[in-house]
């Protein structure tokens, strides 16, 4: 029996592992000491747990555990990450690039930043999502003092060439971030051989507990920071707050978990995401958004022409997915990500995002496509847009009444 | 660690059973982003404002002025940091015993074109008349005092303060992480314009926290990206720890008094004989938090007593959990006047919901044989 | 996103979904909104010799509240002379539905659409 509605929405987030599940409960029973507590055994062996979770985020990344600094979440980790280098280097200069495809808890940092009177940079993407390099290596000036682009696309599943990226910054002495939230456990990362200087980490994308990630903090070079949290210095003065053992737990658990199974587990779903593309593609008029190569293997994100985007979500609730149009604000707002590589308004409206995981099977795939072939045509048939499409008329070329 | 009694309650106090009990399914098999607009985040985003209704009841608060965060040091942080970039650099008052994450941001600003101002205190640790005279006087934009101290347990007459400080024109924020589910504590009773609790001092975990926050005021947030918390605090929500949070603010109050009288009656008898026993027992005669019991016995060093403490079976703290890590005396003590010798023998018992009489008593014998053992090795290393 | 059950029910049911001959007898078009704010609605009525509109058919593009507000219209202009149906107003439709203040611009779009529709026919008819 399948159970509805089936989750197609690993890329917002992951059900906990019930293994990590596990690993963390003692720490939320009888294990309730603070980590920062040095005076007793309580304290000793929360301590001694934080620093068994870190090795095992380290491991996953090629990084050394004192590295790895605790946040609440990628989000945070963004912020202090970009926040704090372009503060450190104030003095260096003020101009900070990114790119327009990025997750808002980088974009809306570097829009803070503009506030305080640093000048930023948003790149464009190319039609497949990726940043060209070119139009990197134009956008930097003499006072970059930081670049930052995402490793995986939460919307399009793109990898970005972070290596190529990262050896341009290094050679102009810039600081580089990296948004690896949505890539571990999805793509290898390997930071020994890596030219990045900080990369932010989330457990919950990852088979962890939400409220809990990290920011990689480079020693050689050593990359530097200013906090934006402060008091209680803990983690090296870099973010105070007490340490949340059972979440830290949790996220050393999912992030080892992680680098233990990647190999197996991402054919498989690879498998299940070209079987789910297979099934959409007999649909016509879908366009898949994104390069489908440099791609992480659970991402699916199609525009079905014609058909706008809420309406469809309404028409399949029993497969929960994302939306690329945000048409719940008021705005209606199609999605930045897609319009950044170029899609008309009408298909970036009509985007489904797929994301596949752990626990996803081939009878849920298989059922998500016999419902979005049926949901689809009920909504063509429901089109004027697609009436005019079947009657030749190609609905780009009509005059529309803007309101 | 069955046999180690835990008197560490205001470093972190122990998850509730029936709080974790509240937690799990958001562990296992609910699950979801409370951004998403399908059924999963649906359910996630109920169980989150659920939590804030609770909360918000619980300390007299409305859902809309709770903040969710990862903790009391962001709260302070959000606070001090976030409503001073949205207002033009002026006077910053805090009081000189705060918790270290509103003493570091205020000092921050000061380095910023702020004048910062540090509220001096009395020997028994309560804000000093003068000082406070003084601190109005610079008509400062954002004065915060905590309600109560999580070292001398010291709670301030934080009703008075934020009438006189709001009537001066400031923002009055109190750090109440210590003093909720301890003390009598309501944000709109006592005034306050912010105020910044924990859930993990209340017997909820560690991981989650709140500012509570007059709507009119409009911090530049400490984490921007995603437009969670109205804006204020972005990042997805950790629904886990927010659902355990809003239990747990719950059970605190309706706990608070029967708690409150046992463990006053407990830490009385303790400093009674401690006090016999020869130790200084610090902020002694003022209003304190019934849990607490801060003392020295002069001439021993405090590390080496909860050293000594933890190997006969008791989980005490020295100072604060947050800055035990640093060298130096509490910064706390030192604001009292506490002169530094003594000061360094610094002991704090904090106790909680299963701290048992029986356990005092043989604590103030273990303590007892733990002193003198010290004494005798001074005695012969002299 | 929570929908009405009256928004779930016109959505999950259209009424008069479909078209009309582009040249039968007394029907006239209003086409209203564009592909790239969402919404576009196709409304269609048939009027009868006595000016009384006979018959409604939609097609909407857009979400479901879009979606029933123009299955809604569809019911309402029936029986209804040209200017009666121009007195439908949208707070009406939203009311009806009860839509969130989000999506009151689905029933503003198919006001237009009733007006649209009694334009076209009008400047067929030589009606001014």
């Amino acid at each position: 029996m399948l159970k509805l509605p089936i989750y197609l929405d690993y890329s917002a987030t992951t059900p906990v592992d019930p293994r990590v599940t596990q690993a963390m409960i003692p720490w939320l029973t009888e294990r309730f000491g603070n980590p920062a507590s040095r005076s007793h055994a309580f304290g000793w062996e929360a301590e001694a747990a934080v620093e068994e979770a870190r090795e095992n985020v380290a491991a996953l990344v090629g990084a050394e555990p004192r590295e790895i600094i605790w946040t609440s979440g990628a989000t945070e980790s963004d912020n202090l990450a970009i926040k704090g280098a372009a503060h450190f280097y104030r003095d260096k200069g003020r101009h900070v690039v990114t790119v327009k495809t990025e997750h808002k808890a980088v974009l809306d940092t570097v829009r803070e930043l503009e506030r305080e009177g640093y000048a930023a940079t948003y790149l464009d993407v190319r039609e497949n999502g990726l940043v060209d390099l070119d139009v990197l290596r134009a956008a930097l000036r003499p006072d970059t003092s930081v670049v930052s682009v995402m490793l995986v696309n939460n919307e399009i599943g793109v990898i970005q060439p972070i290596k190529e990226i990262g050896a341009i910054c290094r050679e102009k002495g810039i600081v580089f971030h990296v948004d690896a939230a949505q890539a571990t456990g999805k793509v290898a990362i390997d930071l020994k051989n890596l030219p990045v200087d900080l990369m932010s980490f989330s457990a919950h994308k990852t088979y962890g507990p939400k409220g809990i990630g990290a920011l990689y903090v480079r020693r050689k070079p050593r990359a530097r920071l200013e906090a934006q949290v402060h008091g209680g210095g803990h983690e090296r003065g870099l973010r105070s707050g007490t340490l949340p053992t059972h979440q830290i737990v949790g996220m050393g658990e999912a992030f080892r978990l992680a680098r233990e199974e990647m190999a197996d587990e991402l054919p498989r779903i690879r498998a299940l995401r070209d079987r789910l593309l297979a099934g959409i593609s007999g649909i016509e008029a879908t366009y898949v958004n994104g390069d489908l190569e440099h791609r992480v293997a659970h991402n699916l994100n199609v525009s079905f022409a014609y058909v706008e985007g809420e309406s469809l979500m309404m028409a399949i609730k029993d497969i929960a997915v994302s939306s690329g149009s945000a048409c719940t604000s008021a705005s209606l707002e199609p999605s930045y990500v897609l319009r950044a590589l170029g899609r008309e308004d009408e298909l970036a409206h009509s985007s489904i995002r797929f994301t596949l995981g752990r626990f996803t099977t081939a009878e849920e795939t298989d059922y998500a496509v016999e419902l979005l072939k049926a949901k689809v045509a009920k909504l063509r048939d429901l089109s004027p847009l697609w009436e005019m499409v079947q009657a030749g008329i190609d609905p780009a070329t009509v005059q529309w009444s803007a309101r | 660690m069955a046999d180690l009694v835990y008197f560490d309650w205001n470093a972190s106090a122990p998850l509730d059973p029936t709080v974790r009990e509240a937690m799990l399914p958001w562990l296992g098999e609910r699950f979801g982003n409370a951004s998403s607009v399908h059924e999963y985040g649906r359910r996630t985003r109920a169980a989150i404002e659920t939590a804030r209704e609770r909360v918000a009841a619980a300390v007299g608060a409305l859902p809309g002025e709770v903040i969710f965060t990862s903790g009391g040091s962001e709260a302070n942080n959000l606070f001090v940091k976030g409503v001073a970039a949205s207002r033009k650099p002026g006077g910053i008052a805090v009081s000189a015993v705060e918790h270290p994450s509103v003493l570091e941001p205020a000092r921050q600003l000061g380095r910023q074109g702020w004048q910062s101002f540090e509220i001096g205190v009395t020997g028994a640790g309560m804000i000093d008349e003068a000082a406070w005279r003084e601190a109005l006087a610079r008509q400062p934009v954002i004065v915060s005092v905590m309600s109560a101290n999580n070292e001398t347990g010291v709670v301030q007459n934080v009703a008075a303060l934020a009438a006189e400080a709001r009537a001066a024109g400031a923002c009055f924020h109190s750090d109440a992480v210590q003093a909720f589910g301890r003390l009598p504590w309501d944000f709109h009773a006592l005034g306050l314009t912010a105020a910044t609790l924990s859930a993990h001092k209340i017997g909820g975990p560690p991981g989650a926290g709140a500012l509570l926050l007059d709507k009119r005021l409009e911090p530049v947030p400490l984490i921007a990206g995603g437009g969670q918390e109205r804006g204020l605090r972005a990042g997805t929500e950790n629904v886990a720890a927010l659902v355990g949070f809003g239990f747990a603010a719950e059970q605190a109050v309706a706990r608070r008094e029967a708690e409150a009288r046992r463990l006053a009656a407990l830490r009385d008898k303790c400093e009674a004989q401690l006090a016999a026993a020869g130790a200084t027992v610090f902020a002694h005669g003022v209003e304190r938090l019934p849990n607490t019991i801060y003392f020295a016995f002069a001439g021993i060093d405090g590390g080496a007593l909860v050293d000594r403490l933890d190997r006969a079976g008791f989980a005490c703290g020295s100072g604060s959990a947050c800055s035990s890590a640093r060298p130096g005396t509490s910064h706390v003590l030192r604001a009292m006047g506490v002169e530094a010798g003594l000061a360094r023998g610094a002991v704090r018992v904090s106790m909680g919901r299963e701290t048992r009489a029986g356990e005092i008593e043989t604590f103030v014998a273990a303590l007892a044989r733990s002193v003198l053992e010290l004494k005798n090795l001074a005695a012969v290393s002299v | 996103m929570t929908y009405s059950n009256e928004v779930l029910d016109h959505y999950e049911n259209p009424r008069n979904a479909g078209s009309f001959g582009q040249d039968e007898e007394g029907v006239a078009t209003g086409m209203v909104g564009a592909p790239a704010c969402g919404d576009v609605m196709k409304l269609q009525i048939k009027v009868g010799k006595d000016g009384v509109i006979e018959d409604a058919r939609f097609k909407t593009y857009g979400c479901g509240s879009a979606i029933a507000s123009s299955s809604l219209v569809t019911e309402w202009v029936k029986g209804k002379t040209l200017d009666e149906a121009l007195s439908i107003k949208n707070s009406q439709i939203a009311e009806e539905l009860a839509l969130p203040p989000v999506k009151i611009h689905c029933s503003v779009l198919a006001e237009d659409a009733i007006r649209a529709a009694v334009a076209d026919y009008r400047k067929k008819h030589g009606e001014q």
